[in-house]
């Protein structure tokens, strides 16, 4: 998504137990083994609001970490998804083109945007855990 | 017909909501209903105000206004008083309205222009039947307009001229807003609203309430009015329209505001009219009086008057209808679909919730401005086509009292 950061802690990555891990941009991953699943933050929708249109990458196209591989939009606003980590994206969650609400019902669970084969699990490394995005998330609520 | 501001806009919601902000907000006399009532706040124009209320999203907040009625706290907007004799001849000298022409207690939308016949701000401009003109400008001018009101009025007085710039700080300003206006407010009021036409002013008791100026215009194409109050008893004029059983009223954010006044295809100043653009190119010829276009007596008068005789406008302000997938946004080139041109570009744009179809307001070459030409809105990564068609996208409902 691309909301505007300031500025992140650059703290050491621990990986939190649930196992999801985030971007600056409010997108989130889960990982299992070499597929990754993506989809964007309730922090996101909320401040999208209602969601009534969603872009998504095909499956079979290959990604690079920080594309936009489509977009969010809502009546007040648009947002582009930026891709989490490289690879090649396996699936679409074509419902969501349907039925774009889901997203702000379900963000976290139904709402996933779509699935990619990761290139390198090394760029993990480099995003958010739970507890580091909820920092992070906090500081641009408090810098308001 | 009083207007949103802000460069930057809530449009991208989320950026607007991380900006950090060195000085605090303002807030109106309306704050308390705001945080009572689960409204989500944004700073907007220097002001907390709502996007939306609790869960009731700006989309049900748009089809319950078309429907119903809706209340929208708009005291951030400036609300001013001009005294003094020579108060019509001021006003005049800066804006393009025919205010000598207009009957008492009635008003006009007008701009104020810039030697470049470019606007500096929209307003609308209020001819009262006692000693003062009312003036409502908007909340993001207020750094701009109202040294220019005072530093004008100044130069006048030096001159021996008798004109005042008195602003009415932290007043009021709820706008009601929807088919359901006139059933609801006529319960709680004296002022005969079957008179009081669109563009008409006057005061009275509203829900016991001394002292209220009460105007037939809004900024949703709806009927509706503004009702100017005293900030002490605005919270008790929002909680009784509230309560009326005559309608079904609900408060409305900024959120909803925004689309509905794009659906009726009015301008958001900063957005879809500045500086830049002139009242002709913005389609907005008709505040251009018959009087003043003879007169030429007022800022960039020959540039706007020339535009309007030889209709020589170089772009044009337009509708434009998209379709389904992404919408037009703020900011969005227009492309010629045969020698790749750009020939213009989107101002604004939003999914409307009333018709279910992508729509924008964007500023196009004067050859690309005919309704149904047709274009590209480009994206980036992806083109979209794009037609020209006329606004408002959603037909409007003012109240003219002929039926």
């Amino acid at each position: 998504m691309s909301f505007v950061s300031r500025f992140i802690p650059r703290t050491a990555i621990r990986f939190a137990s649930s196992g999801r891990l985030f971007t600056k941009k409010h997108e989130w991953i889960v990982v299992d083994k070499t597929v990754g699943t993506v989809g964007i933050t309730d922090f996101a929708t909320e401040q999208l609001g209602d969601v009534v249109f969603i872009e998504l990458p095909e499956a079979g196209t290959e990604v690079e970490k920080g594309d936009s591989t489509g977009a969010v939009e809502s009546v007040k606003a648009a947002s582009d998804i930026y891709a989490p980590v490289s690879g090649k994206v396996l699936e679409k969650n074509s419902k969501l083109e349907e039925e774009p609400g889901i997203i702000n019902k379900s963000p976290l669970e139904k709402g996933w945007l779509y699935k990619v084969e990761l290139k390198s699990t090394d760029e993990l490394k480099e995003l958010l855990t739970e507890e580091q995005y909820n920092t992070f998330k906090e500081e641009e609520e408090s810098a308001h | 017909m009083n207007r949103l501001v802000s460069r930057s806009t809530f449009l991208n919601a989320a950026r607007c909501f991380s900006r950090t902000s060195e000085v605090s907000a303002k807030q109106t006399c309306l704050i308390e209903t705001h945080k009572k009532h689960g409204g989500k706040l944004v700073e907007f124009a220097g002001y907390d105000m709502p996007t939306q209320y609790g869960d009731f999203s700006i989309k049900e907040s748009i089809i319950h206004t078309r429907k119903h009625v809706s209340l929208f706290d708009v005291s951030h907007m400036l609300q001013t008083h001009i005294t003094g004799k020579d108060r019509i001849a001021f006003i005049e000298s800066l804006t393009t309205a025919d205010v000598q022409g207009l009957q008492e207690n009635s008003g006009t939308l007008s701009v104020f222009t810039n030697e470049k016949g470019g606007i500096k701000d929209d307003l609308i401009i209020m001819k009262t039947d006692k000693d003062f003109l009312f003036l409502v400008t908007n909340a993001g001018c207020i750094d701009k307009d109202l040294p220019y009101l005072q530093e004008n009025a100044a130069t006048w007085r030096s001159k021996g001229k008798d004109v005042n710039i008195e602003t009415l700080d932290n007043r009021g300003l709820v706008a009601v807003q929807g088919p359901e206006m006139a059933r609801v407010l006529q319960e709680g009021t004296d002022i005969d609203l079957t008179k009081l036409t669109f563009m008409k002013t006057t005061v009275g008791k509203v829900y016991g309430i001394d002292g209220c100026r009460v105007t037939r215009c809004g900024y949703t194409g709806e009927d509706g009015v503004e009702i100017s109050v005293d900030p002490s008893k605005a919270a008790d004029l929002v909680d009784r329209l509230l309560a009326s059983q005559a309608g079904n009223v609900k408060l409305a954010g900024l959120g909803a505001r925004d689309a509905l006044r794009l659906e009726a295809g009015l301008c958001l100043y900063g957005s879809d009219i500045d500086e830049n653009t002139t009242p002709i190119e913005a389609g907005l010829a008709f505040v251009v009086a018959k009087r003043r276009r003879e007169t030429l007596d007022f800022p960039g008068a020959e540039k706007i008057v020339k535009q309007l005789k030889e209709k020589s406008w170089p772009k044009r302000r337009v509708g434009l209808l998209a379709p389904p997938g992404r919408c037009p946004r703020s900011h969005l080139p227009l492309i010629d679909p045969l020698d790749k041109c750009a020939i213009g570009f989107v101002t604004s744009g939003c999914p409307s919730p009333t018709l279910g179809k992508n729509i924008a307001i964007a500023y196009v070459d004067k050859s690309h401005a005919k309704e149904g030409t047709k274009f590209i809105v480009d994206f980036g990564a992806k083109q979209s086509p794009v037609e020209v068609v006329k606004m408002p996208f959603v037909p409007t409902h003012y109240y003219t009292g002929k039926k």
